[in-house]
C-alpha cells in the first residue's frame, strides 16, 4: 500500500464521496456502502469494515464528510462500545455477525455491568452464568442500563467462578435482548425523568457461540469497554447533521431518518446539561433578578466563575500537553471532580438567585422548571460515571502516589462480603 | 500560548528551579528570618547579575531582559515554592512595573537600568494605615515647592520600605479625592524628612516598613494626576505575579503534605493509605491545578495586555489566595502536632500564605473587583 499523506486522504476521499453520495439514498442502504468501502469507520481493519487509516488522518475524512454534508454510520448510544470491544476481543464469527448491523444502526445495544449490588465495586457482580452443556444461563439483576427496552443485544458482564478471587471470576458475553427470561423495567429518578433501566435476568439463554472472553477473563474485555467508555466513544452527542457548513438547513429523508436516530438516542438525556448546573444561566439570571445587586450573590457568583474558569482552563492544558506529546500532568485526571464542585457551586447561585421560587417546581418554578431541574439533577454529577470518592481514590492512588487501603475483598469471591438484596 | 510553555520557558524554569533549590533551602530562609534585613545581599547580587532576574520583565532599552510577563510568572512560581528570601516582589515586580506604566520616556532611562542591574533596591508605597487596596486610598499629599513636590502624610504596608534605596510613592494633588489628583513620586531612601519604622510582619521571609514623609522632597513622574490608570495597572499586574508565587507555595505545601503521609505511620499503616487523608490531598492537588490554570492564564493575558487583564487578575488573585491558605491549614493538619511546632517548616510557607491573602487585596476583595470587572 502507497504511504498515506493528508493530501492523498483527501483528494482520495472527495473522489469516492463524490462519486457514491447520494442524498437520495435510504440511510441503512447508504451504511452498507460506507461499511462495504471502509469509509464508515476508516481507522478500522481493512478486513473489517475499515481502511487501516492512522487515527491522525481521520479528522480528514471527517472534514470532507462534513463538507459533501455525508451522513455518517451509526456512532450514538452503547453501540461503538460494543463494536470496539467485538474488534479488540471477539471472534471472527462475532464481527461478522454485529459490526455491520452496528454501523447501519439496525442493531442497538445496551452495556448490563453495573448491579443494584455492584455500583463503585463493578467486579463485585453477582449475577451469574451456568453452563448446561449447550447454553449459559443468566440469573441476577442489572442497572443504569440505557436502552435496554429497545436494544437486540447486552454486553454482559456475569460471574462464572465463585471459588478465585472477584476480579478473576468474571466472563463477558453478548446477551441477546429479545428473548423470555429477560424483563426490563425503567428506573424513576429523583428529578423525575426515566433515562435508565433494571434488568431482570431469570433464566436468559446464551448459546455458547455468544461468549466473548475465555471463562475467568472478563474482567479484562470490560476493561476495553470502559476505556472506550472513558474516552467518550459512547457517542451521546451523535452527529446531528442539521446545517450544512453555509449554514442551510439539510432536507431529504436521509437526514430526517438519522435525525430521528440521534433524536431517540439523546431523548432519555435532556437533562444532562441541566446535571451539570448551568453555569452559563447565572450571571444572566443574576442579572434580570437584580439579585446580582446582593453582595452575598456577588461573592458566590464570583466564586463559581472562579471554578468554572479556571476547571475550563485546566481542561485545555491537559489538551494543550497532550498535543505537544508532553507527559499529561495531573490536570487530566481531575476533570470529573472539578465539574461535581462546578456543578453543585452553580445550584447553590440558582438557589440564591431564585430566592423564594426555589422551592416550586415544573411551570412555577423559573425558566418554566429549568432552574428545578438542575437543583434536583446536580446530584447526579458527583455519581454517575464515577463517584466523587472514586475519583479522589483514582486521583490520590494514581496521581500523588498514595497507598491503597488495604482491601478486605482478596478471597474467594464466595467468603467476601455482599449486599444481600 | 495560554495553555502551555514553550521548550526555552521550561529550561527557564529548570534554570530558576536549581538556583532556588542551592541558594534559599529552609535552612537559609530561617537565617534570613532573624536578621535585620531580611535578604542575603550575596544571593541578591547572584540572582540579579548572574542570572539576570531583577532585570526580567524590564524592556532591553532600559537595561532590562526584554521577558514577558509569563517568564516573570515562573520566577514568581518558584521563589514562592522556596519561599526566597529577597526584595523582588518589591523592586522588580512592584517599582520596576510602577515606573513602566507611569513614569516619563527620560525618567525610565534614568531609574530602571538601575533596578535591572539589581543595585538599586525599589519598592512600592500605595498603602496607607487605612489599610485599604483600592486606588482610592491615598491620603498623603504632595504638594508643589519651589525646587518641585514635597510630600506629607503616612504610608504602611510598604515591602521592604526600611531597606529601599528608591521609593515610588502614590500621592493625592491637596484638594483632590477618589480618583483625581493621584501621581506617582520617586524619593530616594535617605531623603531628609522620611522616618522608616520596620513592621512586625508574622511573615518575617516579606518584610514591611511604615514610612512617615515629612516635607519629603520628591520628582514627579509621568504627569501630574494622571497617576490613576497607571496605578490600577501596576496592581491588577502585580496580582497576577503574587498569585504565581502563591500557586508555588501551595505546590510545595501539598508536596510536603503528601511525602509525610507516605512517610508517617499509625494504626499499622501509612497515614497516606486512610482515605480520610487521600481525599484531603485529592481535593488540595485540585485546588492547586485550578489555581495553577488561573494564574497561568492571568499571566499570559498580562503578557499580552490583555483588555480582560482587570478581571482576570482578580479572578487569578482570589483563587490563589484561598487555594493557598487551604494548602496551608491541611498541610498543618496532616502533619499534625509536630505540624503546629516551630522546628516545622510548615508554618513558614503557613505565614506567607497568610501575609499574600491580605496582601493586594483579600478574596473577597477580588471576587468583588470579579463582578464588576467581568464582561460577558
Amino acid at each position: 500500500m502507497s504511504e498515506q499523506t493528508e493530501a492523498s486522504v483527501r483528494t482520495e476521499v472527495k473522489a469516492w464521496l463524490a462519486e457514491h453520495w447520494d442524498s437520495s439514498l435510504g440511510l441503512v442502504e447508504w451504511r452498507n456502502t460506507l461499511a462495504d468501502s471502509g469509509w464508515g469507520m476508516p481507522t478500522w481493519p481493512q478486513q473489517w469494515f475499515g481502511r487501516n487509516l492512522p487515527a491522525a488522518l481521520l479528522p480528514i475524512v471527517n472534514e470532507e464528510f462534513v463538507a459533501a454534508n455525508a451522513v455518517s454510520v451509526a456512532r450514538s448510544g452503547i453501540r461503538m462500545l460494543a463494536a470496539e470491544t467485538l474488534l479488540e476481543h471477539g471472534t471472527d464469527t462475532h464481527k461478522e455477525r454485529f459490526l455491520r448491523r452496528i454501523l447501519t444502526g439496525e442493531d442497538t445495544w445496551c452495556q448490563l455491568f453495573s448491579e443494584p449490588g455492584s455500583g463503585s465495586d463493578l467486579a463485585g457482580a453477582t449475577t451469574r452464568a451456568d453452563f448446561d452443556g449447550s447454553d449459559w444461563i443468566i440469573n441476577g439483576q442489572k442497572l443504569w442500563t440505557t436502552s435496554a427496552h429497545h436494544a437486540q443485544y447486552g454486553l454482559l458482564l456475569a460471574r462464572t467462578d465463585w471459588d478465585v478471587p472477584k476480579h478473576q471470576g468474571l466472563s463477558y458475553f453478548v446477551l441477546p435482548m429479545q428473548q423470555e427470561g429477560i424483563e426490563v423495567q425503567q428506573v424513576r429518578q429523583m428529578n423525575g425523568h426515566a433515562s435508565f433501566n433494571q434488568v431482570f435476568l431469570t433464566d436468559a439463554k446464551i448459546e455458547a457461540d455468544l461468549q466473548v472472553s475465555a471463562t475467568g477473563n472478563g474482567w479484562r474485555v470490560a476493561m476495553t469497554t470502559l476505556a472506550h467508555e472513558r474516552r467518550g466513544a459512547d457517542g451521546l452527542r451523535g452527529a446531528n447533521l442539521n446545517f450544512s457548513l453555509d449554514g442551510s438547513p439539510l432536507t431529504g429523508a436521509i437526514y430526517d431518518e438519522e435525525r430521528q436516530e440521534i433524536a431517540t438516542v439523546q431523548e432519555p438525556y435532556r437533562w444532562y446539561p441541566q446535571r451539570a448546573g448551568r453555569v452559563d444561566l447565572a450571571m444572566p439570571r443574576a442579572k434580570e433578578t437584580g439579585r446580582i445587586n446582593d453582595p452575598v450573590v456577588r461573592q458566590e457568583l464570583a466564586k463559581l466563575l472562579v471554578l468554572s474558569k479556571s476547571a475550563e482552563w485546566t481542561a485545555l492544558r491537559a489538551r494543550a500537553a497532550q498535543q505537544q506529546g508532553r507527559p499529561q500532568g495531573p490536570e487530566g485526571s481531575l476533570g470529573k471532580l472539578a465539574s461535581s464542585n462546578v456543578a453543585r457551586a452553580a445550584s447553590r447561585v440558582h438557589t440564591l438567585i431564585a430566592g423564594a421560587d426555589a422551592m416550586l417546581t415544573g411551570s412555577d418554578s423559573p425558566l418554566n422548571g429549568i432552574i428545578a431541574e438542575i437543583l434536583v439533577s446536580v446530584p447526579a454529577t458527583s455519581i454517575a460515571g464515577g463517584t466523587d470518592e472514586i475519583q479522589r481514590n483514582i486521583i490520590s492512588e494514581r496521581v500523588l502516589g498514595m497507598e491503597k487501603e488495604p482491601r478486605s475483598d482478596t478471597g474467594p469471591f464466595r467468603d467476601v462480603l455482599k449486599n444481600t438484596t | 500560548m495560554r495553555f502551555s510553555f514553550t521548550d526555552e520557558q521550561h529550561q527557564f524554569r529548570d534554570v530558576v528551579q536549581r538556583f532556588l533549590r542551592d541558594k534559599s533551602p529552609t535552612t537559609e530562609v530561617r537565617r534570613l528570618m532573624e536578621g535585620e534585613e531580611g535578604y542575603d545581599p550575596t544571593v541578591w547580587k547572584q540572582l540579579s547579575e548572574e542570572l539576570g532576574l531583577s532585570a526580567l520583565h524590564i524592556p532591553e532599552t532600559y537595561g532590562g531582559q526584554g521577558f514577558s510577563f509569563i517568564e516573570l510568572g515562573i520566577v514568581m512560581e518558584e521563589m514562592g515554592r522556596s519561599l526566597l528570601c529577597a526584595p523582588y516582589f518589591s523592586s522588580t515586580v512592584l517599582a520596576a512595573t510602577a515606573i513602566l506604566n507611569s513614569a516619563s520616556e527620560q525618567q525610565k532611562m534614568e531609574l530602571l537600568p538601575k533596578i535591572a542591574a539589581g543595585g538599586c533596591l525599589a519598592t512600592l508605597a500605595f498603602t496607607e494605615p487605612n489599610g485599604r487596596w483600592d486606588a482610592t486610598n491615598a491620603e498623603l499629599i504632595a504638594a508643589a515647592s519651589s525646587s518641585g513636590y514635597q510630600l506629607d502624610g503616612v504610608k504602611s504596608f510598604v515591602l521592604d520600605g526600611h531597606i529601599a534605596d528608591l521609593i515610588i510613592v502614590v500621592a493625592r494633588t491637596p484638594g483632590t479625592d477618589g480618583e483625581d489628583g493621584l501621581s506617582f513620586f520617586a524619593v530616594e531612601g535617605e531623603a531628609a524628612g522620611l522616618e522608616r519604622f520596620p513592621l512586625q510582619t508574622m511573615d518575617a521571609t516579606r518584610r514591611q516598613a511604615r514610612l512617615d514623609f515629612h516635607g519629603v522632597q520628591a520628582e514627579l513622574l509621568g504627569e501630574l494626576n494622571r497617576g490613576t490608570p497607571a496605578l490600577l495597572k501596576t496592581l491588577d499586574q502585580a496580582a497576577v505575579a503574587l498569585a504565581n508565587e502563591m500557586v508555588g507555595g501551595a505546590q510545595q505545601l501539598l508536596d510536603s503534605a503528601v511525602a509525610y503521609s507516605q512517610m508517617r505511620v499509625q494504626f499499622g499503616r501509612t497515614i497516606g493509605s486512610f482515605q480520610a487523608i487521600k481525599h484531603k490531598c485529592a481535593d488540595l492537588l485540585l485546588e492547586v491545578e485550578l489555581a495553577r490554570s488561573a494564574a497561568y492564564y492571568a499571566a499570559a493575558a498580562a503578557a499580552e495586555d490583555d483588555d480582560d487583564l482587570p478581571a482576570l487578575a482578580s479572578l487569578a488573585k482570589s483563587a490563589a489566595s484561598d487555594t493557598y491558605m487551604h494548602a496551608a491549614a491541611d498541610c498543618i493538619q496532616i502533619h499534625g502536632g509536630i505540624g503546629f511546632t516551630w522546628e516545622h517548616d510548615s508554618h513558614l510557607w503557613f505565614k506567607r500564605a497568610k501575609s499574600s491573602e491580605v496582601f493586594l487585596g483579600d478574596p473577597s476583595y477580588h471576587r468583588e473587583l470579579l463582578i464588576q470587572r467581568w464582561q460577558s
